[in-house]
């Protein structure tokens, strides 16, 4: 008899399922009746790079603390595809639960003796029930939902509710999807012996809380931050951010007198296309975005710096996954740190943004359109996999309605016919940042040339080594003037002195947040510092200085954000210790706690309890 | 090519066109490009035809790639704004330059090196979506900004002035530009003014993706002998005109033409189209015999020139898209912020 895992609103449970099957809605489905609850849940997709018929994963971490990083290891396995059984089954931690459809045997060979073994004849119960093989498909997903929802107590009126608002004014849709929940629920209830020891308990922890993935929640940010062009070329995975932003402006954007768009999206022939479409409508004067991953980045890059040369404003979402090529790309890494940050040929440096949750995607891409008018330059909003394509309990959006666009330094008609003097290059108040005029502003005053390096001041062709100097360093002055306007770092500090630091960004958040927490239970205080922004403010260097150790951590293999620490804040690169993640799963706490732990060790740091003890 | 300085005081009794500008008022700074670059003519071409049909100089932008072509924009209409981006990108620029404000005439300048190898891509889909701009290729067949390197329209068996042949098959831009959808096909020769400045006035005038095709010989890489780019070989050639004046290599060409039948074709808008040069029974609305006449033209050796396709009902990428009458760079948070009551409805869905 294997032991069993017992635990209250603190487990992880994985869907392995056939892509294609309709199971991604039903897992979604058993999230949220858990959320409807009051306990937080942290889904993830794992999906390799196929559409129809091969493996796909769908795993929860059920976290009453609200812990949103993922967690390691698997509880209860639902195991719906014979594809991957055995990794499926091997993967279960000892004592664990696997759900599996035991309509046809299965050899002893096929299971472990340390784990529970649940078997409900799910292909033969939707058989007899079905006639429709598409229903019986689809509502196999629903009836495993049943059937959990007893084995965990899950509230099947929560589930219920779910439905009849998902289903709202289609009457048979619903009834059909409760009678299979129903069916499902009976069936455990007579046939599988009782709940497990995985269970959800009602919790107040979800609060005002949204669930939304960062894709949805960055499109949001465009609607909301004014954008109205958007030039795009299909990779995952950032497709579905414009595909969100379509979504939203045709609900959003359409002008109710004319049923004409208040919006323009092109679906380029490619990524070279969509940023220069994105780079010819800032020119012009609307705000104007693309969504991309690595490889369009590497592609977009000769744009890129004719537009940080040139002074363009755009916005660029980079939804960062693994390398190039197809496969490891389904999967997340924060690899891109330093293409964008000097993307493209000659000196340049560009503004990045690193959100960390879907809350961020939505106030820093708003936020990123006003950075770009402001400083007339293309800013990144790097965001990724983890981020962007898994739904994320994450606080509430907020707008407030007296804010307006930042359209930067525009030069208008009045202006220019009140003779202000138009030099296109000129610093006219030290920030480095001139003035513009949208093309067609003034018959005879403000137009100009645009090139990428070959000018004066005012806009006039020239080759001169003294020309080009004063331009270039102008725009190192803007970049300056940039660290005052980008979010700034903050700051966790930790509850005892400590003598480690650490540095993080974007995605690694929430993991990082609970491993400060598990570190310090056992003795190992870490102030922590999330870097939101590049460039990096002066509070990085002073962190930086005040621990003799600081850990950098990242989810890439080359601690590309250390090199920028150092190469850029000029932090001592002996105080930088690395925590590196890059398999392409998402970073965990575990993974954190035990690579802060070794390093503490080698350091020969006392955990401060044992001193006390 | 001068490095005299251009007066900028004009004479006070030169005239003006009905929205009060003189011609001068229309040209850029001295050109740069070689004395003869039939480049200047195009320039001056387009000049001529944005004087004449009244436009204000600052409502055109001006858009181009990279090379000597690319380089023209600076030397017309020195009070547009102008925007010399990166090599065989323009398209996509002047794609998203003319989202940001349809109120603009878009003129993009390029060259076959530009449009036809590295921006091939770019041309094909600009002309698909119907961007409604004016494109001029100014084709010589070579790469003049690095000294002599065939472009993707170099004729097959044509020599480069080194004596090298040519072995790759050639890319028509025009051939190529009807199969993509383009509503206003036109080919021209940079000497022939006569026949371009009515071109380009009817492309400015064209809703759509309006191209022009102007072969326009280098008189410093492809104007030996053995060079199908060359003005001995266009002028022998031209299945249009056969009547050029002979010009000596560095001098700019310009010829006159003896008119031939007229047809007119009126456009949806009303406007109508005088076209010259070509046959009785050439019917520039019929694409399909457009392109079957292209390619029996080619075949027989001839460059064919004037409009050669026009669909009269064109639409532009902004009709596609259903997008609003007013510019999208004129909306402000007013128009296109939906507010925080409905940001709490949005919120309130996720839960």
């Amino acid at each position: 008899m294997a032991k069993r895992v017992e635990a209250v609103n603190d487990f992880v449970i994985k869907f392995a399922n056939v892509n294609g099957s309709g199971s991604a809605s039903a897992n979604e489905l058993f999230a949220r009746s858990i959320l409807r609850m009051g306990v937080p849940v942290a889904p993830r997709n794992i999906f390799p790079s196929n559409i129809q018929g091969l493996p796909t994963w769908y795993e929860v971490r059920v976290t009453e603390t609200g812990y949103q990083g993922r967690r390691g290891g698997v509880d209860l396995m639902v195991a719906m595809n014979p594809q991957t059984w055995d990794a499926d089954v091997k993967e279960i931690d000892e004592g664990g639960y696997l759900f599996y459809d035991n309509t046809k045997p299965l050899p002893k060979s096929k299971f472990r003796p340390d784990i529970n073994v649940i078997g409900m004849p799910l292909t033969e119960i939707c058989n007899s029930t079905y006639t429709d093989p598409r229903q019986r498909q689809l509502f196999k997903n629903i009836i495993y939902v049943g059937a959990l929802s007893a084995l965990m107590e899950i509230d099947p009126n929560e589930i219920e509710r779910l439905f009849s608002e998902q289903y709202k004014g289609k009457e048979a849709l619903l009834q059909s999807n409760v009678k299979a929940l129903r069916l499902g629920r009976d069936y455990a209830q007579q046939h599988l012996g009782g709940p497990i020891g995985l269970k959800v308990r009602r919790a107040d922890n979800v609060g005002h809380k949204i669930f939304i993935d960062g894709n949805s929640a960055a499109a949001l940010g465009a609607l909301y931050g004014g954008a109205t062009v958007c030039a795009w070329y299909p990779i995952t995975p950032s497709s579905s951010l414009a595909e969100a932003f379509i979504k939203y402006c045709q609900k959003y954007r359409v002008d109710p007198a004319t049923g004409k768009s208040k919006f323009a999206i092109v679906q380029a022939e490619d990524e070279l296309a969509s940023i220069g479409m994105v780079i010819g409508a800032g020119w012009n004067g609307a705000r104007a975005f693309t969504a991309t991953s690595g490889p369009g980045i590497s592609l977009m890059t000769e744009f890129i710096g004719l537009a940080y040369f040139a002074e363009i404003p755009a916005v660029i979402v980079d939804v960062q996954r693994g390398g190039p090529s197809t496969g490891m790309p389904t999967r997340t890494q924060q690899s891109d740190i330093t293409a964008c940050a000097y993307a493209s040929h000659g000196d340049t440096k560009h503004v990045l943004l690193f959100p960390e949750d879907p809350t961020e995607c939505f106030e820093f891409t708003a936020k990123a359109f006003d950075l770009a008018e402001r400083l007339q330059t293309p800013i990144f909003m790097m965001t990724d996999l983890d981020i962007g394509m898994n739904t994320r309990l994450c606080a509430p959006f907020e707008w407030d309605d007296k804010a307006t666009y930042d359209r930067g330094k525009i030069m208008t008609a009045e202006m220019l016919e009140a003779g202000r003097d138009f030099g296109r290059y000129l610093d006219v108040d030290g920030d480095g940042i001139p003035f513009r005029t949208y093309p067609g502003t003034h018959p005879d005053r403000g137009g100009y040339f645009t090139r990428g390096t070959t000018k004066n001041r005012y806009a006039g062709y020239s080759e001169t080594g003294p020309d080009y100097i004063d331009n270039v360093q102008r725009l190192l002055r803007k970049f300056e003037t940039a660290k005052k306007l980008v979010p700034a770092p903050l700051l966790y500090p930790a509850e005892r002195p400590a003598r480690f630091g650490a540095i993080f960004f974007g995605s690694t958040s929430p993991a990082m947040q609970e491993a400060l927490h598990v570190l310090a239970d056992r003795g190992i205080h870490v102030n922590a510092l999330r870097v939101r922004a590049f460039p990096f403010q002066d509070e990085i260097n002073d962190f930086v200085a005040s621990h003799p150790w600081v850990f950098v951590i990242e989810q890439n293999r080359d601690a590309q954000l250390k090199s920028l620490l150092v190469n850029e804040a000029k932090v001592n690169p002996s105080r930088l210790l690395s925590v590196l993640h890059y398999d392409g799963t998402p970073i965990t706490a575990r993974f954190i706690v035990e690579q802060i732990s070794q390093h503490a060790a080698a350091r020969t740091v006392v955990p401060l309890k044992k001193v006390v003890s | 090519m001068t490095y005299l300085a251009k007066p900028k005081l004009h004479h006070p009794d030169l005239p003006k066109n009905a929205v009060g500008f003189t011609r001068r008022d229309y040209e850029g700074r001295i050109s740069t490009l070689c004395a003869g670059c039939g480049h200047d003519s195009i320039s001056a071409a387009i000049i001529q035809a944005c004087w004449e049909t009244d436009i204000e100089p600052h409502r055109v932008a001006k858009l181009s790639g990279i090379g000597c072509s690319s380089k023209t924009p600076d030397y017309f209409l020195g009070n547009s704004h102008g925007f010399n981006s990166v090599h065989g990108r323009m398209p996509s620029v002047a794609t998203g330059a003319n989202l940001a404000n349809r109120d603009l005439l878009y003129l993009g300048v390029s060259g076959d090196g530009d449009s036809a190898s590295i921006g091939i891509g770019q041309f094909a889909h600009c002309m698909r979506r119907g961007v409604n701009m004016v494109y001029i290729v100014e084709n010589n067949g070579v790469y003049g900004l690095t000294k002599g390197q065939f472009s993707a329209t170099a004729d097959k068996g044509s020599k480069s002035k080194r004596g090298i042949a040519n072995s790759d098959e050639p890319i028509d831009m025009v051939g190529l530009a009807m199969q993509l959808g383009a509503s206003f096909v036109a080919r021209s020769f940079s000497g022939d003014k006569n026949q371009l400045v009515p071109l380009v006035k009817a492309a400015i005038e064209h809703r759509g993706a309006a191209f022009i095709d102007v072969v326009s010989p280098c008189v410093a890489f492809n104007n030996h002998s053995g060079s199908t780019k060359s003005y001995d070989y266009v002028r022998e050639h031209n299945a249009a005109v056969n009547r050029l004046d002979f010009i000596t290599g560095r001098e700019e060409i310009t010829a006159d033409y003896e008119p031939g039948t007229v047809t007119i074709v009126t456009q949806h808008d009303g406007s109508k189209l005088r076209l010259r040069k070509l046959a009785h029974d050439y019917d520039a609305t019929d694409r399909i015999k457009v392109m079957n006449l292209l390619q029996q033209s080619a075949a027989a050796g001839e460059v064919m020139t004037g409009l050669l396709y026009v669909d009269p009902e064109s639409s532009d990428l902004h009709e596609h898209l259903n997008t609003i009458e007013t510019p999208l760079n004129r909306l402000g948070e007013r128009e296109l912020c939906p507010g925080s009551v409905a940001l709490e409805k949005i919120n309130a869905a996720l839960r």
